[in-house]
């Protein structure tokens, strides 16, 4: 058996109702999945802030890089045109 | 075009400041800015685990069922207020081991209101009331700390903490408006409380070296002193309204300032109680400690189990 003595480390996520989305609430510590949807359960949804969890194991986590979040970001910066406010449209169309 | 790339890295982190613009776990952040957010937010993590033994003390003597009920959620909520602060700091490189070695070894601090012991049950009235009144004017500014994950766990832990003044404020207006003996017993817990509530927020701002550079860095929004007179504005109506005496011979309306004058702390039991030498530090600890170490058979057993199980699975899939 490992040396590992801190049990591993989880991102818990929160769909607060129905028709939304599971949303990142924080992390806590648990020794399985199983038991990492029952400790959120009882640290954030003491208030039925949730009908439902998933949880990650923060290790399988992959991030882009803030420090070159400028540039990795760059590719959209200067494309207006993806915008519908870019087009002008005449005042006498309707509904567009 | 100006990026962010071309300028150091310790502009950038000062721009972000200065255009309120969240810190975030792996943006840059000068060593001193990391080192005091570990402190400050392991600091009030500790605060609301040690904070849950001074109550806990009175759950099983609760007077009624609601009461029990009622004390015991406030009880679980400072665990979980415990939790989302220990991962706010993990966030910024420590681990909970090394916090909870350093809570147990001395070397880090947690509010030294929670070394006072609850004498009676009114104690538990003036704690909700007074303490986690006076956390939540703490808390509330934290809420734009310049840190994400902290402000972001300020967030939840202010939404709950309301719940936790007014169950303390019900209680102390019960007694109050109770028999002769009740009404002493609720002055003589809101003497106990009154002057240690108000070191919750911290030394003199002369005397708080720290004070300045938090400020600069957003962690901070407000002095100690601006806090501590927030407070006494706030409260002394709600004691007048409960008919109790605030413990200060110096207390009084200042009309100019539009505020109370109120008398000096004292220091130096502040102090003391700090270094360890409060009525209940060593009871603290110990009983904390006492926990950690019996429940370290639950931890590696959850361990090994999950581990064996993991292990099971990966042998079915494989071969
Ligand atoms: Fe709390
Ligand atoms: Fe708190
Ligand atoms: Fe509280």
């Amino acid at each position: 058996m490992s040396q590992q003595k801190e049990w591993p480390l989880w991102e818990v996520f929160i769909r607060s109702k129905q028709g939304l989305d599971h949303k990142h609430v924080g992390s806590l510590h648990a020794a399985d999945a199983e038991m990492a949807i029952q400790n959120a359960r009882d640290v954030y949804t003491r208030r039925m802030e949730g009908v439902s969890i998933w949880v990650v194991e923060s290790r399988n986590v992959h991030a882009s890089n803030p420090d070159e979040a400028a540039a990795f970001f760059d590719p959209a910066n200067d494309k207006v045109y993806r915008h519908p406010t870019f087009y002008e449209v005449p005042a006498e169309i309707k509904n567009m | 075009m100006e990026t962010i790339i071309e300028k150091s890295l310790e502009e950038a982190f000062e721009e972000k400041i200065a255009n309120e613009v969240r810190i975030e776990p792996k943006d840059w952040m000068p060593e001193q800015y990391r080192k005091t957010l570990v402190r400050q937010i392991s600091q009030h993590a500790h605060s609301e685990i040690v904070g849950m033994l001074p109550e806990g003390n009175w759950i099983t003597r609760a007077p009624s069922l609601k009461r029990k009920a009622i004390l015991l959620s406030k009880v679980q909520d400072e665990a979980g207020h415990g939790l989302y602060l220990y991962s706010a700091a993990e966030t910024l490189g420590t681990s909970r081991d090394q916090m909870i070695a350093d809570l147990h070894s001395g070397k880090a601090k947690y509010s030294s209101i929670f070394n006072y012991p609850t004498l009676s049950w009114a104690d538990i009235g003036a704690i909700g009331w007074l303490v986690d009144g006076a956390a939540i004017m703490n808390q509330v500014p934290l809420i734009r700390t310049s840190y994400g994950p902290y402000a972001r766990a300020m967030v939840r832990v202010c939404k709950e903490e309301s719940f936790h003044q007014r169950q303390g404020f019900e209680i102390m207006m019960t007694l109050c408006n109770g028999a002769p003996a009740q009404k002493k017993m609720a002055q003589e817990a809101f003497n106990r409380w009154w002057w240690p509530t108000l070191m919750m927020f911290g030394p003199k701002d002369e005397e708080s070296p720290n004070t300045e550079q938090s400020m600069r860095w957003k962690i901070k929004r407000f002095t100690n002193d601006e806090l501590r007179q927030r407070f006494v504005d706030m409260m002394v109506p709600q004691a007048e309204f409960l008919g109790l005496t605030v413990p200060d011979k110096d207390l009084k309306w200042n009309e100019a300032k539009n505020g109370y004058d109120f008398g000096d702390v004292d220091w130096e039991e502040f102090w003391n109680v700090v270094k360890g030498n409060g009525p209940c530090n060593k009871d603290r600890i110990s009983t904390r400690v006492k926990a950690h170490e019996e429940g370290a058979w639950v931890r590696e057993a959850a361990l090994a189990h999950a581990q064996k199980r993991a292990q099971r699975e990966a042998e079915k899939q494989g071969s």
